[in-house]
C-alpha cells in the first residue's frame, strides 16, 4: 500500500515537473521607448574681418576699413532618441542660435555713418526623422526661423528621404524652402522725404532718417501724424528659395568611402540687397538692380580615406554655375591625425576660385545704360584660400563628467579682393 | 572641351571610380569607416566657417549647408 502511495505521489510530482518547461513568452516584439535626452552640443565662435571695399559703400576704397565685421555666434542643439513599438527610432532635435555681429559698413547706410553698426539674429530651428534600421530607410521633417534687424524674418522648412541599399549605399533626397521678407531699408540719400516737416497733407508714409541714422517710417493721415512709433511698416520685397539636394554614399572599400552631392536650386524675388549702393561712371550713386530669378547648380564630391593606422584623409570638391554667368571651383583637404586613439590634430588647407557674375563691375565702372548692376565684391572674380587647424579631444569616459567630446578650430582666410578674416570655434559635446 | 563634354567625362569617370573598386565590407569589418573623423559630411565646428564662405563667396551649397536665403543676404 505504501509503495503505491508512494508511486502515485512520485508520478504526480513528475508531471508536475514535466509541464514546468512553459515556453518562455514571445521576446521578438519590440519595447517602445520614451524619448530621452541623447545629447546636447554647444558651439561658439568668433569671427574677425578686414576688408575695404563693401558693398554699403559701393567698392569705394577711400574709406578703409569699411567692410571690417566682428561676430559673435552661439549656437545649442539638443537631441532626443526614442524608439516606438515597432522598432524604429525617433529623433527630435532643437536648435537655438544667436549671433551678435559689428559691421563697419552698416553705419554707412546713413551717408554720415551714423546708423547703427550691430545687429542680433536668433534662429531657433526644429527636426524630427524616424528611421527603419531593418528596411534601411529614413523620413524627417524640419522647421527653421530667423530674425534681424534688416529683414522682416526668414522661415524655413525642408523634408528628407533616404534609404540604404545591401552595398552599403545610401541615397538620400531633402527638399528646401526658404521665404525671405526684406525690409526695404534705403541709404538715407534715397528715402523719399527726408524732412518731416515738408509732408504733404494727403494719407501718406513717409520714411525719415533720424538723428541717429535709423531709418522709420510715419503714417500720416489727412497730414496728421497718426503714429511715431518705430513700429510703423517699412516696405518689404518677398524672396523664395526652393531647393532639391541628392546625394549618394557610398563605402568603397574597408578603408575608403565616398559620396556625391548635388543641389538644384531655384530663387526668385528681390534677389539684392536695398542698402547696397553703385557708383556710375557719371559719380552718382544708385541701389544695386539684380535679375528676379537666379538658378544655382552646385555638385560636389567627398572621398574619405583611412591610411594606416592613425591618419584620415578628407577630400571635397565642388564644381558650382548659375544664370547669373558665376563659376566657381572649391577643393579642399583635411588630415586628422590620430595622435593617441582619443586625441586629434586635423590640419587643412581650401582653395576656391571664382568667376564673376555678368553684372558686376568695380567702383564707378557701371554706365547709365546698364539693366542690371552690383558693386558687391562676393559677385566679383576672385580666389581665396584658407587654412588652419583643428584639435578634437574624445576619451571614452569624457573629459568633465558629462562632457564626452571638446574640439577646437582655427581658420585663416584671404580673398585676392583684401578680405582677411580668422575664426576660432569651440565644439562641446555633452552625452 | 566644352563644359558639357567636361562635365560628362568627369561624371563617368568618378562612376568608373567608384563601382568596380566597392568590395562588399562586413558590419565587423567597418572599425574604420564608422570613425567619427570619417563622417562624410562637415562638423558642427566648422558651421561659422561654412556661414562665412556663403555670404562673402557667390557660390553656395552641395556641401549640406544653405544654398541661399535664409538670411538678411544675398
Amino acid at each position: 500500500m505504501r509503495r503505491i502511495c508512494l508511486t502515485v505521489v512520485g508520478m504526480y510530482l513528475t508531471l508536475l515537473h514535466a509541464f514546468s518547461q512553459v515556453a518562455p513568452a514571445d521576446s521578438i516584439s519590440y519595447k517602445a521607448k520614451k524619448l530621452k535626452l541623447d545629447e546636447i552640443n554647444l558651439v561658439s565662435s568668433y569671427y574677425n574681418q578686414t576688408a575695404d571695399k563693401s558693398s554699403v559703400m559701393g567698392g569705394r576704397t577711400d574709406y578703409k576699413g569699411n567692410g571690417d565685421v566682428t561676430d559673435l555666434a552661439n549656437g545649442l542643439d539638443i537631441k532626443f532618441v526614442g524608439f516606438d513599438s515597432k522598432g524604429r527610432k525617433h529623433s527630435l532635435s532643437g536648435g537655438l542660435g544667436i549671433d551678435y555681429h559689428t559691421a563697419a559698413s552698416q553705419a554707412y547706410v546713413d551717408s554720415n555713418g551714423h546708423a547703427r553698426n550691430n545687429g542680433t539674429r536668433i534662429y531657433p530651428t526644429l527636426d524630427w526623422s524616424v528611421e527603419n534600421a531593418t528596411k534601411g530607410k529614413e523620413f524627417g521633417l524640419g522647421a527653421y526661423y530667423s530674425a534681424e534687424h534688416n529683414y522682416y524674418h526668414s522661415i524655413g522648412l525642408n523634408t528628407l528621404l533616404s534609404k540604404k541599399n545591401h552595398h552599403n549605399g545610401e541615397f538620400s533626397v531633402k527638399l528646401t524652402g526658404y521665404f525671405d521678407r526684406i525690409k526695404m531699408i534705403l541709404p538715407a540719400e534715397f528715402d523719399p522725404v527726408d524732412s518731416v516737416k515738408s509732408t504733404s497733407s494727403a494719407d501718406s508714409v513717409v520714411y525719415v532718417t533720424t538723428a541717429s541714422g535709423r531709418t522709420e517710417a510715419l503714417t500720416y493721415v489727412n497730414g496728421q501724424a497718426v503714429s511715431t512709433s518705430s513700429k510703423n511698416v517699412v516696405p518689404s520685397r518677398l524672396r523664395d528659395t526652393y531647393t532639391a539636394s541628392f546625394s549618394f554614399a557610398q563605402v568603397i572599400n574597408q578603408r575608403m568611402q565616398g559620396s556625391i552631392a548635388m543641389d538644384l536650386v531655384y530663387q526668385s524675388g528681390y534677389l539684392g540687397l536695398p542698402f547696397h549702393r553703385v557708383y556710375l561712371n557719371t559719380g552718382k550713386d544708385t541701389v544695386e538692380n539684380l535679375p528676379s530669378q537666379r538658378f544655382k547648380f552646385p555638385i560636389g564630391i567627398r572621398l574619405n580615406y583611412f591610411l594606416g593606422d592613425n591618419i584620415i584623409i578628407r577630400t571635397y570638391y565642388r564644381f558650382y554655375i548659375d544664370n547669373w554667368g558665376m563659376v566657381s571651383h572649391t577643393a579642399n583637404i583635411e588630415v586628422p591625425v590620430k595622435i593617441t586613439p582619443f586625441f586629434s590634430m586635423s590640419p587643412f588647407y581650401r582653395y576656391y576660385l571664382q568667376k564673376a557674375v555678368n553684372y558686376f563691375a568695380p567702383y564707378q565702372k557701371h554706365t547709365t545704360s546698364d539693366q542690371y548692376y552690383t558693386s558687391n565684391y562676393a559677385l566679383a572674380s576672385f580666389t581665396s584660400q584658407s587654412y588652419g587647424a583643428g584639435f578634437r579631444i574624445a576619451p571614452p569616459k569624457g573629459i568633465f563628467g558629462d562632457l564626452n567630446m571638446l574640439e577646437i578650430r582655427y581658420a585663416h582666410y584671404t580673398q585676392t579682393t583684401d578680405l582677411v578674416a580668422d575664426v576660432v570655434s569651440l565644439n562641446l559635446r555633452f552625452k | 572641351m566644352t563644359k558639357t563634354r567636361f562635365f560628362i567625362v568627369t561624371l563617368s569617370a568618378l562612376a568608373a571610380f567608384f563601382s568596380p573598386s566597392c568590395l562588399p565590407v562586413k558590419e565587423y569589418q567597418k572599425n574604420r569607416i564608422n570613425d567619427s573623423e570619417m563622417t562624410l559630411a562637415n562638423r558642427k565646428v566648422e558651421k561659422t566657417e561654412l556661414n562665412a564662405q556663403t555670404y562673402r563667396e557667390g557660390s553656395s551649397g552641395a556641401n549640406g549647408g544653405k544654398t541661399g536665403g535664409g538670411c538678411g543676404c544675398n
